[in-house]
């Protein structure tokens, strides 16, 4: 006679519970040293759910499985000379500041993962945030894998590690998952878990992978989706942290609402640069910043916040405020890189008329009224030699080190400016929600590093810019400055002048 | 206000019987087209039944599978031996 099958749900439970135990040489809160300090009260660890409910085994299997699929797609790409497929020579610039500015977000999150992992007591999360530790590994792996066929053409990615760890703009990325890292571990789990990963991460790697594909980018929407297929189960634990500290405490109602308003407004200035990507970077642009903002953070982030109402959890603060900058924030941003163009290690341009009917197609209330007459002013000023640079180091913000170049909610012909006093020093904010981020923990953001403090306090090669941009090894020339004049601009209307040769 | 559970899945000739079986089993289905994915909502839940996507496959399809084609979602999700679903109700 042989035995009946095994359910999925029973399965799951033989292969995960009872993989702990009760520690008995040392006492189990030496051996957890770090999930109690936040003030999360944990009643019972064995109410965590899984609803993915994802074994070991069939893990390695699914994930073997994608990585076959994605290597066969990169190894075409290569053999067939993708790169000069892709829409426009301009496309480059999107990986560029993908490998320098979020892959290593990728790596950051892989050790994230692994010390809530570790440091987590109970079985069901720990399991969880293992497999997600596993998988942003492979996400920085496979990125690197697949754009370092564009390093053999292109320029500004060849340092990516080095200048991720001392470029200006790349601080804020990087000071991000810093915090999250430095954080506790159920804070780190909201953080990235949630607030990241189930909130904002879809207005990354959905509509802006969609764009790698609609751009002819083959191995990146094939990177990206794979990554996001990964995700989906992130999506999943991270509500289910959310859910299971709720549950656990009513204690822990106000300090999740707290990391919950923080990691909201961190993340929403983090995507300002993919705002940037979606609506000036990609040459065919495929949806713009504010239609993902309202269909992935009004609608699917209202779907879940009206969700989580029972729990007393209202939709973060400022929500409402970020959701009136979707207006604004790609022509801010790319505004501050194209008068900084001298120093960042990836190229700029202005956005051709159609592409500026585009914008305005997408942002009627916006950028007729107040971006336009600035992108038709420098181009004017460009033709008439006077291209314009900002050679002043900008006061950056405190929390989110992106440079004071945001306007007041409301009024955008005004720089809003926030400042507050700790231990007889004045701190510098670019917006409310940054200030009150500083002001509930000053001791910690006080020691924030940021780029053009240290470079005045003499800490990064010098008092030049040409000190400055050798320090970030960057190839003066070729890596920074407009796309037009470039050698990637070169090589590309090469590659253009020999496919119409060839048709001849 | 409207609860959207929802599904993304890749746009290719692997998924294509799971997104026909979704539009079939869940009326009122919204289908949103971008290159190389698809995004499937449905008011209050969405369901992925394997008997239809075997019927369309013609083989025999574990609903774990999905972990192959899935880019992104939205709800609560449940899984068994026989279907795949996201839902906001309780």
């Amino acid at each position: 006679m042989t035995a009946k099958k095994l359910g999925l749900k029973q399965r799951y439970a033989h292969m995960t519970r009872g993989l702990d135990w009760e520690t008995s040489y040392q006492p189990m809160d030496k051996v957890f040293p770090y999930d109690t300090f936040e003030g999360i009260k944990i009643k019972d660890w064995s109410a965590w759910e899984d609803p993915f409910r994802l074994t070991m085994d069939a893990y390695w299997k699914f994930q073997a499985e994608k990585e076959r699929k994605l290597y066969a797609v990169i190894d075409a790409f290569a053999q067939n000379n993708g790169q000069t497929g892709v829409t426009d020579g301009r496309y480059a610039n999107v990986l560029k500041l993908f490998l320098t500015g979020i892959s290593p977000e990728e790596y950051q999150a892989h050790r994230g993962f692994a010390y809530a992992g570790r440091h987590l007591r109970g079985v069901g999360p720990r399991v969880a945030a293992q497999m997600q530790s596993l998988d942003e590994l492979r996400h920085i792996q496979t990125q690197i894998h697949t754009i370092s066929h564009y390093n053999k053409y292109f320029d500004g990615l060849a340092e990516f590690p080095h200048m991720h760890d001392r470029v200006w703009y790349l601080s804020v990325p990087k000071s991000f998952f810093d915090d999250a890292r430095s954080a506790g571990p159920f804070e780190f789990m909201i953080a990235i878990g949630f607030a990241f990963e189930y909130v904002l991460t879809n207005l990354l790697f959905v509509p802006f992978m969609s764009g790698a594909a609609y751009n002819g980018d083959m191995s990146t929407v094939t990177f990206g989706f794979s990554a996001q297929s990964d995700e989906s189960r992130h999506m999943t634990l991270g509500i289910e942290v959310i859910k299971f500290l709720l549950e656990q405490h009513p204690d822990n109602l106000p300090i999740v609402q707290k990391w919950v308003d923080k990691w909201f407004w961190r993340g929403h200035r983090v995507l300002g640069l993919v705002a940037m990507m979606m609506d000036y970077m990609l040459p065919k642009p495929v949806m713009s910043w504010k239609e993902a903002w309202e269909i992935y953070f009004t609608e699917a982030g209202g779907a879940l916040f009206q969700d989580l109402a029972r729990y007393g959890l209202r939709p973060p603060k400022y929500a409402d405020i970020a959701t009136a900058e979707a207006e604004h924030i790609s022509h801010q941003n790319w505004a501050i890189f194209y008068q900084y163009t001298h120093a960042a290690a990836f190229h700029t341009w202005l956005p051709d008329a159609k592409h500026m009917d585009w914008l305005s197609e997408k942002y009627p209330n916006t950028f007729d009224k107040y971006y336009r007459p600035r992108f038709e002013m420098w181009g004017q000023m460009a033709k008439e030699g006077k291209r314009f640079y900002n050679m002043a180091l900008p006061q950056l913000c405190q929390t989110c080190q992106i440079p004071m170049g945001y306007t007041e909610p409301g009024d955008p012909t005004t720089i809003c400016f926030r400042k507050t006093q700790f231990r007889g020093e004045t701190y510098h904010f670019c917006s409310d929600g940054c200030k009150d981020i500083f002001e509930a923990e000053p001791e910690k953001f006080a020691q924030a590093w940021l780029p053009v403090h240290q470079i005045f306090q003499g800490n990064c090669g010098g008092a030049t810019i040409p000190d400055v941009l050798n320090y970030y090894r960057m190839n003066v020339g070729a890596d920074n400055m407009d796309y037009v004049g470039s050698p990637d601009e070169k090589l590309w209307n090469e590659w253009q002048a020999d496919k119409i040769r060839t048709a001849v | 206000m409207s609860q959207l559970a929802s599904l993304t899945l890749y746009h290719n000739d692997e998924a294509r019987p799971i997104i026909e079986a979704i539009i079939a089993d869940n009326p009122g289905v919204r289908v949103l087209n971008m290159p190389g994915a698809v995004k499937l909502d449905c008011e209050g839940s969405l369901v992925v039944k394997r008997a239809s996507v075997e019927e369309r496959l013609g083989r025999t399809w574990d609903p774990q599978e999905i972990h192959l084609v899935i880019i992104s979602m939205a709800g609560h999700l449940d899984e068994d031996d026989d279907q795949f679903s996201v839902s906001w109700k309780h």
